[in-house]
This record gives C-alpha cells, sequence and structure tokens, in this order.
C-alpha cells in the first residue's frame, strides 16, 4: 500500500505542475492601467539566442521608458513567449498573448513564424513591429512595420559596393542552407552580381547540423575568387574563419548585419583573422555614441554579456512602439486606435541604437546602412 | 515486449452497445467544443490548440499503425507529412478555383501524393529491419526536407507562404475533426479485418505469419502507405493552419515527437495515441507561465511518465483506481446497501 | 586532383570526430542493446565541464582533461541509474523515448546554466599542421583517430581479456543466463554505461580540441550523425562504428564539394541518399551480423 501511495504522490505533484499555469495565467488587476505589448521569439532550441537576445534588449527599453514615467503617463507592460522558431508554436503563443490582452505585437523574431502570424495579425488588425524578420514577405500586412533591413536590400548593396568600390569580380560564397535569412540574401546577391557581370568562382553550402567546414574551405581555398562573401551569423562565421585559418584561404571577408558581435566569438589572437571584414549593419556595440554606449553598459550589468544587433532591434522596436503612441496622443490604455498608430508609425522618426529611422508606407524602414569594418579588432564604421 | 503491445490491445468487438458509446463520446466532444468556440467561450490560445491537437492526433494515429501494429520502428513520418502539406498547398497556392475545391483538392493531393511516396520509400526498404529501417526512415526525411529546398514551386528555404487560411477557427476546427474521425474509422477498419490481424501476425512472429501464407511484403507496403497517405492529409490541414510552411517544419526532431506520442500512449493503443498525442501538444503550452524553466519541466515530465508507465506499480495502481473499476465498486456498494435496506 | 585528394581527407577529418562518438553509441548499444540517444549531450556537457575549467578556473590544462572525462563517467553512471535502469524489463522502445527526454534535459539544464549564446575556446591544444604536396593536414586528426585506434584495441583488449570484460559479453548474449552464471547483471551494465559515458568524455575533448566551441545543442545536432554511423557501420560493432563514421564523413564532404550550382543548397539530403543506397545493398551495415531467426 506504500508503494501505491508513493506513486499517486508524483502523479499528483505533475498534474499540479500542470494545472498550476491555468490559475496563473490569469491576466492581473495592474494589467489594466498599462498598455500590453507582446512578444514572440525563440527562447529555447536552435535559435533560442536571437531570441533571448530581442527579449533582453526590449526589456531594458521597456524598464527606460517605464522609469521615465511612460508614455504619456502610461507604462508598457512586455509579456514574451517562446516560439521555439517554430510558426505553429508562434501561433500558439500569439493566442496566449491575445488572451493575456496582446495589444501590440513585438515579433516574431524569425522570418518564418513572423510570416505564419500575417494572417492573425491581419484579421486581429493590431500594430505589429518586428524587430528582425526580415524576409519580404513578413512586413506585407498594412499594420506591420520592421525595424531591420530585409534580406535582399542587404544582398544588392554589398554586391554593388564591392563591385564598385573595391573593384572585385570573383567571387566566393558561402551561405546556411537552412536559414531563409541566408539564402535570401545570397540569392539577391547573386542576381546583382550577375547584373554586375561579376563572376562566382565557388558557392558551397552548409546545413544546421553542419560541424566541420573542411570541405567547404578546401573548394574556396582551390578557387580563383577574390574575396568571400558570408550572407550567415557570426556564430557560424567565426567557426568558418577558422576553419578558413587552418586551409590558408586568405580573402576579404564581407557579409551583412548577421556578422555583427563576430568578435565575441574570436577573442585574442583569433581576432586577427577576421581583420578587415566589412559588413552591412545598423548598429555597432562599440559605436562612440552615447546613447549606444549607455545601452551596451545597461545591457552588460543586467545580462552579464555583450547586446548584439538582435538586442538592439529589440531595444529600438520598443522605442519606436513608445514614438508611435506618443505621436497618436494615446492616453488612454485600453482605447487604441489601429490606424491612428499605422498613420503615427509613417509620421515618426526614431533616433535609435540601429540609426535615425523613418518608416515607408510599406512599412518598410529607411535609415542609413552603415558599412562596418574590422580594424585592429575593433569595429570601425566606414 | 510483444506481451506488452498484446495487453494494450483491447480486444475490438464493436458490439452495439460500445459503438453506441464511441459515438456518443466523439459527437460530444466536438458538440462541447464547438459550443464553447460559438459562445466565444473558449479562450483564443484553446481554439488554435484544439487545432494544432487534430493534425498532431492524426500523425500520432497513422504512425501507431507503423509502429505498434506493424512492429517497425520509422523515424521518417515528417518526410510523408512534409510531402503531403507542400504537395497540397501547392494545389491551393497555385490554383483559382474557389476556396471550397480549393481545401478538398488540396487534401486529395496532398493524400495522393504522400501515398505515392510512401509507396516508393516502403517498397525499396522491404529488406531493413529495427535500427537500420529507423536510421533509413529518418535519412528519407531528411532527404525529402532537403530536395524540398531545391524544387520549384516550394518557395526554398524561406518557405510557400500564401496559403488560404481556414474561413474561421471553427471551421477549421471542424474540418480538422472530420478527418480525425475518419482516420480512426480507417485504421479500425483496417485493423480490425483479415489483412489487420495479418499485420499484428507479422508483428507478433515474422516466421510464422510467412507459414501462413500472408504476404509480408505487400503488407509492409500496405502499412506504410495507409500511414503515409494519413500523414499527407495531416500535413495539408497543418497547412491551411498555419498558412505558412517551411523545410524546418519538417526536421528529424518531428518525426521524433510523433514517435515520443505513439510510445507514450502505448503502442497499438489508438485510444492511447488520441490522449498522448493532446497531452504532448498541450503541456508545453500549459507550462509557459514557467518562463525560462518550461523546456526542462517539459523534458522532466516526459521523463517522469516514461518511468511511471513502465513501472509495475502502475499496473496495481489501474487495477485499483481505474473509472471503470471505481464504478464497479460503487455499483457494488449500493447494490448491498439496497440489499441490506 | 589535388583538391579531390583535400576533400577526401576533410571527409577524414570530419569523419574520424562521427566515428569517436558512435564508438560510444555502439558500445552502449552492444551491451546493453539500447540506443542511447542522450550519448551526443553527455559530450556536450562534457565540453561545458572542459570549457569551465579552462576558461574560468583555469587549471592546468591534463587537469581539465581528467576532470572532463570523470564528470561525464560520472554523469552517464547518474543517468543510467535514475532514468534507464528502473526500464530493464521495459521495450528497448521505451528505454529510447527516455533517452530522448534525458537528452531534452540537459539541452535545458545547459541552456539555463549557460545561456543560449554560442561559447568559443581559447586555444589550448596548439598542434598545427603537417603539409604534404601542398595539402595540409591538421594534427589533430591524427591524434583523433590514433586515440580511437587505442579506445579500439583496449576495448577489445578489456572485453576479451578482463572478468568484467567477459561478464559483458555475456549480458549482451543472454541477460538470463548471464544471471544464471553469477553476473550482476546492475552491475555490470552500470560499468558498460561508465565506461562509454568516459568515452564521451574523451571525445568532448577532442571535438572541443578541433572546432573550439560548444552550445546547448552541439550534442543533439552530429548526435544523429553519430547514430547514422553507428548503425550504418552495424550497430554493435566497434570497427564498424569506426568506418561507417569516417564513410558518412566522407560522404558529406563529397556532396559539400561536388554537387553543382544549386543542388548545393541539398547536400545534406544527397549525403543521406548514399547512405540509404549502401544500407539498400547491405541491410545490415558494413559489419553487422545477421541474426538468424528461429522458431
Amino acid at each position: 500500500m506504500k508503494k501505491i501511495t508513493a506513486t499517486k504522490l508524483v502523479s499528483l505533484v505533475l498534474l499540479a505542475f500542470l494545472l498550476l499555469p491555468l490559475f496563473a495565467a490569469c491576466s492581473n488587476a495592474e494589467d489594466k492601467n498599462m498598455i500590453i505589448i507582446g512578444g514572440i521569439g525563440p527562447l529555447t532550441g536552435e535559435a533560442s539566442t536571437y531570441g533571448v537576445s530581442v527579449k533582453q534588449g526590449a526589456e531594458i527599453a521597456i524598464k527606460e521608458i517605464n522609469d521615465a514615467g511612460g508614455v504619456n503617463g502610461i507604462k508598457l507592460k512586455l509579456y514574451f513567449e517562446d516560439d521555439q522558431a517554430d510558426g505553429s508554436k508562434a501561433i500558439s503563443a500569439y493566442e496566449t498573448l491575445m488572451d493575456k490582452g496582446m495589444q501590440i505585437l513585438m515579433g516574431a523574431v524569425t522570418s518564418g513564424s513572423s510570416v505564419a502570424l500575417n494572417d492573425y495579425v491581419k484579421k486581429d488588425k493590431i500594430l505589429q513591429v518586428t524587430p528582425s524578420a526580415s524576409q519580404i514577405e513578413a512586413a506585407e500586412n498594412p499594420t506591420t512595420f520592421r525595424i531591420c533591413f530585409i534580406d535582399p536590400f542587404q544582398g544588392q548593396e554589398m554586391a554593388k559596393y564591392i563591385y564598385n568600390t573595391l573593384g572585385y569580380t570573383k567571387a566566393a560564397i558561402i551561405f546556411n542552407q537552412d536559414d531563409s535569412y541566408s539564402t535570401g540574401m545570397k540569392d539577391a546577391f547573386k542576381d546583382q552580381w550577375a547584373e554586375l557581370e561579376g563572376t562566382i568562382s565557388a558557392e558551397v553550402s552548409f546545413g544546421k547540423s553542419t560541424t566541420d567546414f573542411g570541405a567547404q574551405m578546401t573548394q574556396i581555398a582551390n578557387s580563383d575568387a577574390e574575396f568571400l562573401f558570408m550572407p550567415i551569423y557570426a556564430e557560424k562565421a567565426a567557426q568558418i574563419v577558422l576553419e578558413a585559418d587552418k586551409k590558408e584561404v586568405d580573402l576579404p571577408l564581407f557579409g551583412g548585419d548577421g556578422l555583427d558581435g563576430i568578435l565575441t566569438y574570436l577573442k585574442g589572437e583569433n581576432a586577427k583573422l577576421v581583420e578587415g571584414m566589412t559588413y552591412l549593419t545598423p548598429f555597432i556595440a562599440s559605436d562612440e555614441d552615447e546613447a549606444v554606449q549607455s545601452f551596451v553598459s545597461k545591457y552588460e550589468a543586467a545580462y552579464k554579456e555583450k547586446p548584439d544587433q538582435f538586442a538592439a532591434d529589440g531595444y529600438d522596436a520598443i522605442y519606436v512602439i513608445a514614438a508611435a503612441l506618443k505621436e497618436a496622443n494615446v492616453t488612454q490604455p485600453k482605447e487604441l486606435d489601429v490606424d491612428a498608430l499605422v498613420a503615427a508609425m509613417k509620421k515618426i522618426e526614431v533616433d535609435g541604437l540601429t540609426g535615425k529611422m523613418t518608416f515607408d508606407d510599406d512599412g518598410e524602414p529607411n535609415k542609413p546602412a552603415k558599412f562596418a569594418k574590422i580594424v585592429d579588432g575593433k569595429y570601425v564604421a566606414q | 515486449m510483444k506481451n506488452d503491445i498484446v495487453k494494450s490491445e483491447k480486444k475490438s468487438n464493436i458490439t452495439g452497445s460500445s459503438l453506441l458509446i464511441r459515438i456518443l463520446v466523439v459527437v460530444g466532444i466536438y458538440a462541447l467544443v464547438s459550443a464553447l468556440m460559438l459562445t466565444g467561450n473558449m479562450s483564443r490560445s484553446w481554439e488554435s490548440l484544439s487545432i494544432r491537437i487534430c493534425f498532431n492526433v492524426i500523425l500520432a494515429l497513422s504512425l501507431n499503425l507503423v509502429v505498434g501494429f506493424l512492429g517497425e520502428l520509422s523515424l521518417g513520418h515528417a518526410g510523408f507529412y512534409a510531402v503531403g502539406a507542400y504537395a497540397g498547398s501547392m494545389f491551393a497556392v497555385y490554383t483559382d478555383f474557389p476556396m471550397f475545391v480549393r481545401i478538398i483538392g488540396a487534401v486529395l493531393v496532398g493524400a495522393l501524393s504522400a501515398g505515392i511516396a510512401g509507396f516508393l520509400i516502403s517498397s525499396s526498404i522491404l529488406k531493413l529491419k529495427g535500427d537500420y529501417l529507423a536510421i533509413v526512415t529518418l535519412a528519407f526525411g531528411e532527404i525529402i526536407r532537403s530536395f524540398v529546398k531545391i524544387l520549384p514551386g516550394t518557395g526554398g528555404t524561406a518557405g510557400l507562404s500564401g496559403i488560404p487560411a481556414f474561413p474561421s477557427r471553427y471551421v477549421g476546427f471542424t474540418f480538422a475533426y472530420a478527418f480525425v474521425i475518419l482516420t480512426l474509422i480507417i485504421l479500425k477498419c483496417f485493423i480490425n479485418s483479415r489483412h489487420g490481424r495479418a499485420v499484428t501476425a507479422i508483428r507478433d512472429n515474422v516466421i510464422s505469419a510467412e507459414m501462413l501464407g500472408i504476404n509480408i511484403n505487400r503488407y509492409k507496403v500496405t502499412v506504410f502507405v495507409i500511414a503515409s497517405v494519413l500523414a499527407g492529409v495531416a500535413g495539408v490541414i497543418f497547412s491551411f493552419f498555419k498558412t505558412m510552411i517551411e523545410p524546418n517544419d519538417f526536421s528529424y526532431n518531428l518525426s521524433i515527437e510523433i514517435l515520443v506520442m505513439v510510445v507514450i500512449g502505448g503502442m497499438g493503443n489508438l485510444t492511447g495515441s488520441i490522449i498522448a498525442a493532446g497531452v504532448i501538444v498541450v503541456v508545453p503550452e500549459l507550462l509557459r507561465a514557467l518562463e525560462d524553466y518550461r523546456m526542462l519541466m517539459y523534458a522532466i515530465v516526459l521523463i517522469a511518465v516514461m518511468l511511471i508507465n513502465e513501472s509495475p506499480k502502475k499496473a496495481q495502481f489501474i487495477e485499483r483506481y481505474s473509472p471503470k473499476v471505481l464504478l464497479k465498486k460503487l455499483l457494488r456498494k449500493g447494490e448491498k446497501k439496497s440489499e441490506s435496506a | 586532383m589535388q583538391v579531390f585528394i583535400s576533400t577526401l581527407i576533410d571527409g577524414l577529418n570530419q569523419g574520424s570526430v562521427y566515428a569517436l562518438i558512435a564508438l560510444g553509441y555502439s558500445m552502449v548499444y552492444g551491451i546493453a542493446k539500447m540506443l542511447n540517444f542522450a550519448h551526443g549531450d553527455v559530450i556536450m556537457v562534457g565540453a561545458y565541464a572542459l570549457f569551465v575549467s579552462i576558461t574560468q578556473l583555469e587549471l592546468p590544462i591534463p587537469v581539465t582533461f581528467l576532470l572532463c572525462v570523470i564528470i561525464s563517467a560520472t554523469l552517464g553512471f547518474v543517468v543510467e541509474k535514475l532514468a534507464y535502469k528502473p526500464l530493464r524489463k521495459a521495450t528497448p522502445i521505451a528505454v529510447l523515448i527516455t533517452a530522448i527526454g534525458v537528452s531534452y534535459l540537459l539541452q535545458n539544464i545547459a541552456l539555463l546554466v549557460f545561456g543560449s549564446r554560442r561559447k568559443m575556446f581559447t586555444p589550448f591544444l596548439k598542434l598545427g599542421s603537417l603539409k604534404v604536396g601542398g595539402i595540409s593536414i591538421p594534427m589533430i586528426s591524427f591524434v583523433i583517430i590514433g586515440t580511437m585506434l587505442v579506445i579500439m584495441i583496449g576495448l577489445q583488449l578489456f572485453i576479451k581479456k578482463t572478468k568484467t570484460g567477459i561478464a559483458m559479453l555475456a549480458v549482451s548474449e543472454d541477460k538470463a543466463a548471464a544471471q544464471l552464471m553469477g553476473i550482476n547483471i546492475n552491475r555490470t551494465i552500470s560499468i558498460t554505461f561508465i565506461i562509454g559515458s568516459a568515452l564521451a568524455g574523451i571525445a568532448a575533448i577532442l571535438y572541443s580540441a578541433k572546432y573550439m566551441t560548444v552550445d546547448p545543442y552541439t550534442g543533439s545536432l552530429f548526435g544523429i550523425k553519430a547514430f547514422a554511423a553507428a548503425v550504418f557501420g552495424g550497430i554493435g560493432s566497434i570497427p564498424g562504428a569506426m568506418i561507417g563514421g569516417i564513410l558518412i564523413g566522407v560522404f558529406e564532404a563529397m556532396t559539400t564539394g561536388y554537387l553543382p550550382g544549386n543542388l548545393t543548397q541539398a547536400s545534406d539530403g544527397f549525403a543521406f541518399a548514399i547512405l540509404i543506397i549502401m544500407l539498400i545493398l547491405k541491410p545490415t551495415g558494413i559489419f553487422g551480423t545477421k541474426r538468424i531467426e528461429k522458431v
């Protein structure tokens, strides 16, 4: 009999764990005087670094705004839900947020999830500001705005810069076949490159389960390429650079905003490997700018790590939302007029960490693209 | 191992009363959910969860046919799901028929394509068994996911978007629920038929089955085809629910998740698969309030469930406390009381 | 031609890592007859242990290596005791699912403790590379293959010559009969796990030395390839794991290197396609034994 009670106990504890959230999920009373912003992004799973960064950046912005008295006296509240970078889980996350009374959506962090939410946002007609979904379709809705650059834009700009300014004509490309950010930028680069009549000497790819880049680098090392274009994120790029060093590939390196933060992965001796790397970015963590410096120090104090561009995107997204609320003269937290907010979004100009930005009718940001170059182990704006 | 399967498999003799009870349960669940939905009393997260549960139930049921009844470990179910989802949604995206025709057409196209994929794959791997079959099915799943990236019209890595959505959540649920019932009927009929018994005979003892003149290869292929057709249908429902699909939706992790549903529910136990699929979808959502600890808790729950499921104490526990036993006890008490009175 | 040879060597490099991991898989499978899906995650934990002891505790390198192996072995032992032992009589597939649960658990613990951001090692094992006629081969690959040969021979000797080893063999053949001969089954399986996890610790050291990086999902990513390698070589066979791992590495390198144009986008799929063709031709893997079924 005793033994059975043990099993029973375990089952009861498990059941309690399962039922606990049902009650905890009920919205609390103080939400009534706040504007509820919902965030969606991967907090667990293989893409979690992006979601965690956006969440942390956004939390800093929320705290700053609320400490300064809120927007027109109204405080903001951020609920951030995990979607594991999976579209159907993003839909569940979205519905959970709607149940919690979400009024403005900041997300989704990844493109796939963001596109999966298009239909839902359209039906609910709420303001959506996505910090980092760079696929074109992610900002299709009339009420959706985007903080980051779109993928094709980056690919085209880099192709033009490399061909016209630097005069290289033979390209090598390495891209991630499982990431639409990477394939999107690669395709745009290739199209533009073909238009400029440049040649492609080597084109190699890797997948999400790739751990070794030897074969890719062998192809590049044995081609006559003059430079290496890497439309990928810093994590993988750091590993690729190490492999390139072993294969004695000493080509100039180029890429998009994903390369930002690569120096956090390459310390000491290894930092020399990316000397001269040039990439397009709206945000440079070592920027002399006062706002950037204050953000970086606050972020480091709170999370014990350097912010990357995703954190900056999250931070800016919150400030953009706050600016729109102010512009639309919102005074009652529960009476948001989407049309007024959308109109306000198109009027505002926000001087964010990722540059001074305005938004056009398609929801795309107008902000200057900075070319950053790594010189003496530091990011330097070009 | 084999005893366990036999034990968990209920003797299915659909007599009048039990059929009636089943129909009542099926209609009852539907009536309850639609009443809650139509009166607006269901939270939005539960509305979308109800559709997600439906296509996951179809996936779990169809994999159960392969794993539980045929006894072959398949880790490539996400591949058939992907074929159905892509074929069906491409039909819906690239044709101009009225909405109704597009949905029905998508289901037919998706089911047919997944069935063809199931036929081709299963007939090429008849010689393989056990872990070898597992790794080859996993490899097929990954190949399908890879090739979707380079085929024209699939949208590549970025995914296929612009798939028409269900007109409303309620319509979506009704549609998905109808296919869950259809799946159940198909599986029940198959399993209870002569063919179904042949399949379980193959599982329990290949050599004896062969001696009885059962064409093993033909049955293996048949089971794979049925399972992949159903997975294809689930894929179509999924794509209409999500309105955009990308290759990363169909990685081997999903195949493993479906397998988890089948095993937790009990191999060869259809009701178990239904409940387990529901639980696996719902638990991570319920755990949202735990924030950072959510997936950690999920892992702990998964291990705990497996340990409890397999422990001999559970059988004792069920013997004493299952609803049926409790009901019987209650009746007995009632009888005694009435006697003494 | 030079490109071809370099690519082949790249494949060997990569394959040696798969083989190293597959070795642990296959050994545990050979004795305990279970697929320990959490094997890759034990390596991940080992790599984090190494990372902490090198960069944060700044211990001498040999001590960190020892620590890494000890932590991995202990983890393997604890996991076996808590999660797998209660399932001794359960179906293999139930154990498989539990192992998947353990794998999720370890990943999420690592995520909570170390964060989602990938950690990069400072180079701790500088070996340089060997140059032969314009092709450079990193020395670490020789170290990996050498270590693997030593482990393989060591394992064979251990299993054939020692009492515990013979007990393991007996358990893998027939548990009930082994028990009748007075072999403590639980103890033997525990030892198998300790050895398997110590191998995971060694794999963690070599993996970290080669790639100098670790994140919470490291284990599951290459775990599946190592699983494929173990099966491909003939699951349970130790030389098979080695050959299987190396061949999978070579398939991958060849498909990455030689697929033309747009097809590179599906290189992962092509590597798996070769695996399938080979398995269809030889349905029990390279070194797998065909068990004759009796009625």
